[in-house]
């Protein structure tokens, strides 16, 4: 009796683990079984490489979107990496216990903050701010690529921390010894040594700001045409699918499940590199 | 009364003095941690001091009109989708990890595919998950516009993450409960039901309670699976907007203003309240460990 409940419960736990296994080949394949065909009906290359987005004319070229990703990610990076990446060196590195018991929550909940909550402040506060003071109507890759440098903080900054503690702390002492600099002690031993795992934080980042959804369509102006300055309103891959996805039918609806393809195979190329890095850092 | 090794903040100033670039690192790294933190407290300053005047008993009746632009259904749609989701979501993802940690054997070539196929899933971006939501639960299942649609699309976004949390929270229970437990006569099943897990509860819960905060969140994963319809539902095949969904409406339209400034305070609220029970939770999962 007792043994056929644990096998039977052995049974439960092991088709619970395959639930996710199940839950990527259905998203696969009702992504792939939508989207496919409809870059068959419009062709490959004039999908991917087509410079217009016209539903109503079945004109259906994406390359917009993808350059509109392409720069509000890179933006993002821009603004995001670089104080990220010295605040984890902060925390780690040069921040007193006491008050790092302070900022850690802070940074937990700049990570729990909604989307929506960040796109209106961007509304309110950010778009504004750029058509007074630096140009334009504000709504641009420019205020959408600050908005995302913020919101992409909390994974580069948390990753990275947990990537510079777990170098060995005789590497920094070495560094003393030598008559080095606190500073130059961490960044020219610490910092290198955690490199992969900074590299994977980042890459963490790249991933949530590609996705970024609704903050984006707040801030970005949302024009379905390519990219034309800094300060001119853009689309992205994911902001296309929202805002159409409402009334879309027949190959006008496919073709914005075939977007969703093509920001997937994006997201799968990133998550390729993080576990391979991951798996360096392990190494 | 400087002890061996400490330095006064004389001699600091000194040796940067002579090492200008270690001051220029210094600076940088003090510059971007106070930016950080500023913009934190800036955006929560700018939206609790605009919103908080704003919130009044309009927002909180029990019927949305285009009057008083009600939070109140959106807010018993959230505690309803979220409840769904981790019913759904919360006993799957437990019973993975326990047979990721406990039943399954080293360098098994399925648990390597199950972890893979995990970490893809939590680097799925929500309007992905929205637009299968829409294809699969909504239109192939016949389930319509729904709560149930929505919950459904949230819990296999929160299984990789719940999967993850009490995976970690398992392996940091020690074997030698395991081992007591064997040595005592019981079974895998009854150790560990009733030794590992309850050790791991305060793990457990601390990654439940953070995904509460994302489903809270979530509005892209949610528009094309639960809808938006701004009343409290009927049952839970009938569509509702949850709190973020109806903040996006609000501030889209443009013509709410002053109620999504209030809408925005109880999001932000609620948000804070999660991250810190989170936080006291997995605090007493590190008592109890210096402890044991």
């Amino acid at each position: 009796m007792n043994a056929y409940k644990e096998q039977f419960m052995k049974g439960i736990f092991f088709l619970a683990a395959c639930m996710s296994i199940l839950a990527v080949l259905l998203i696969c394949l009702f992504l792939l079984l939508n989207g496919i065909p409809a870059m068959e009906k419009i062709g490959l290359f004039p999908f991917l490489l087509g410079k217009h987005w016209k539903p109503s004319n079945e004109v259906f070229g994406i390359l917009p979107m993808i350059m509109g990703s392409l720069y509000v990610t890179a933006g993002a990076i821009v603004i995001g990496v670089p104080i990220g990446v010295l605040t984890a060196v902060f925390l780690a590195n040069f921040c007193p216990k006491l008050l790092h018991r302070i900022l850690k929550p802070m940074i937990e909940l700049l990570a729990g903050i909604p989307s929506v909550v960040y796109g209106f402040f961007g509304l309110v506060m950010i778009v504004p701010f750029v058509r007074n003071h630096i140009g334009g109507n504000g709504s641009s890759i420019l205020t959408a690529s600050i908005l995302l440098g913020i919101m992409i903080l909390p994974s580069i900054i948390s990753v990275s921390e947990s990537a510079l503690r777990a170098v060995p702390q005789s590497y920094y002492e070495g560094g003393l010894a030598l008559g080095a600099t606190h500073e130059r002690s961490v960044f020219s031993l610490v910092v290198p040594a955690a490199k992969s795992g900074i590299f994977a934080g980042i890459i963490l980042g790249i991933g949530r700001a590609i996705g970024e959804t609704m903050a984006v369509i707040m801030v970005a102006g949302n024009q379905a045409r390519m990219p034309a300055g800094i300060l001119k309103g853009v689309r992205t891959l994911t902001s296309n699918i929202v805002i159409e996805a409402g009334y879309a039918a027949d190959l006008h609806k496919e073709a914005l499940i075939a977007t969703a393809v093509v920001l997937f195979v994006f997201i799968l190329m990133l998550n390729l590199s993080f576990t391979l890095l991951q798996r360096r850092t392990k190494e | 009364m400087n002890g061996i090794n400490q330095i006064t903040w004389k001699q600091k100033w000194l040796s940067y003095q002579s090492h200008p670039s270690s001051f220029l690192l210094l600076c940088f790294v003090l510059i971007s941690a106070a930016t950080t933190v500023a913009v934190l407290l800036f955006l929560m300053g700018y939206i609790l001091i605009k919103g908080i005047p704003n919130l009044n008993m309009d927002l909180f009746q029990l019927h949305y009109t285009s009057e008083n632009a009600s939070l109140l259904p959106a807010l018993c749609n959230t505690i309803l989708v979220t409840l769904l989701s981790l019913l759904l979501a919360v006993p799957l993802g437990v019973f993975s990890a326990i047979y990721l940690v406990e039943y399954a054997k080293r360098g098994n070539k399925l648990v390597s595919v199950i972890r893979i196929t995990a970490e893809t899933l939590s680097g799925i971006p929500s309007i992905v998950y929205g637009l299968f939501g829409m294809l699969f639960f909504v239109t192939t299942l016949k389930l319509g516009y729904s709560l149930l649609a929505g919950s459904l699309t949230l819990s296999i976004m929160l299984l990789p993450f719940i999967m993850r949390t009490t995976e970690e929270a398992l392996k940091s229970v020690p074997d030698s409960y395991r081992e007591g437990s064997f040595g005592l006569g019981a079974g895998k099943l009854r150790t560990i039901f009733r030794i590992v897990l309850p050790a791991a509860i305060p793990g457990v819960l601390a990654g439940v309670i953070l995904a509460t905060g994302r489903i809270v969140g979530e509005t892209a994963a949610l528009i094309y699976t639960a809808g938006t319809v701004a009343e409290i539902p009927k049952n839970i095949l009938s569509s509702g907007r949850t709190l973020s969904v109806h903040m996006y409406a609000l501030a889209s339209e443009g013509l709410y203003m002053n109620q999504s400034y209030a809408t925005a305070v109880v999001l932000l609220i609620i948000v804070v309240i999660i991250n810190s029970i989170s936080n006291i939770v997995a605090h007493q999962l590190m008592k109890g460990h210096g402890n044991g």
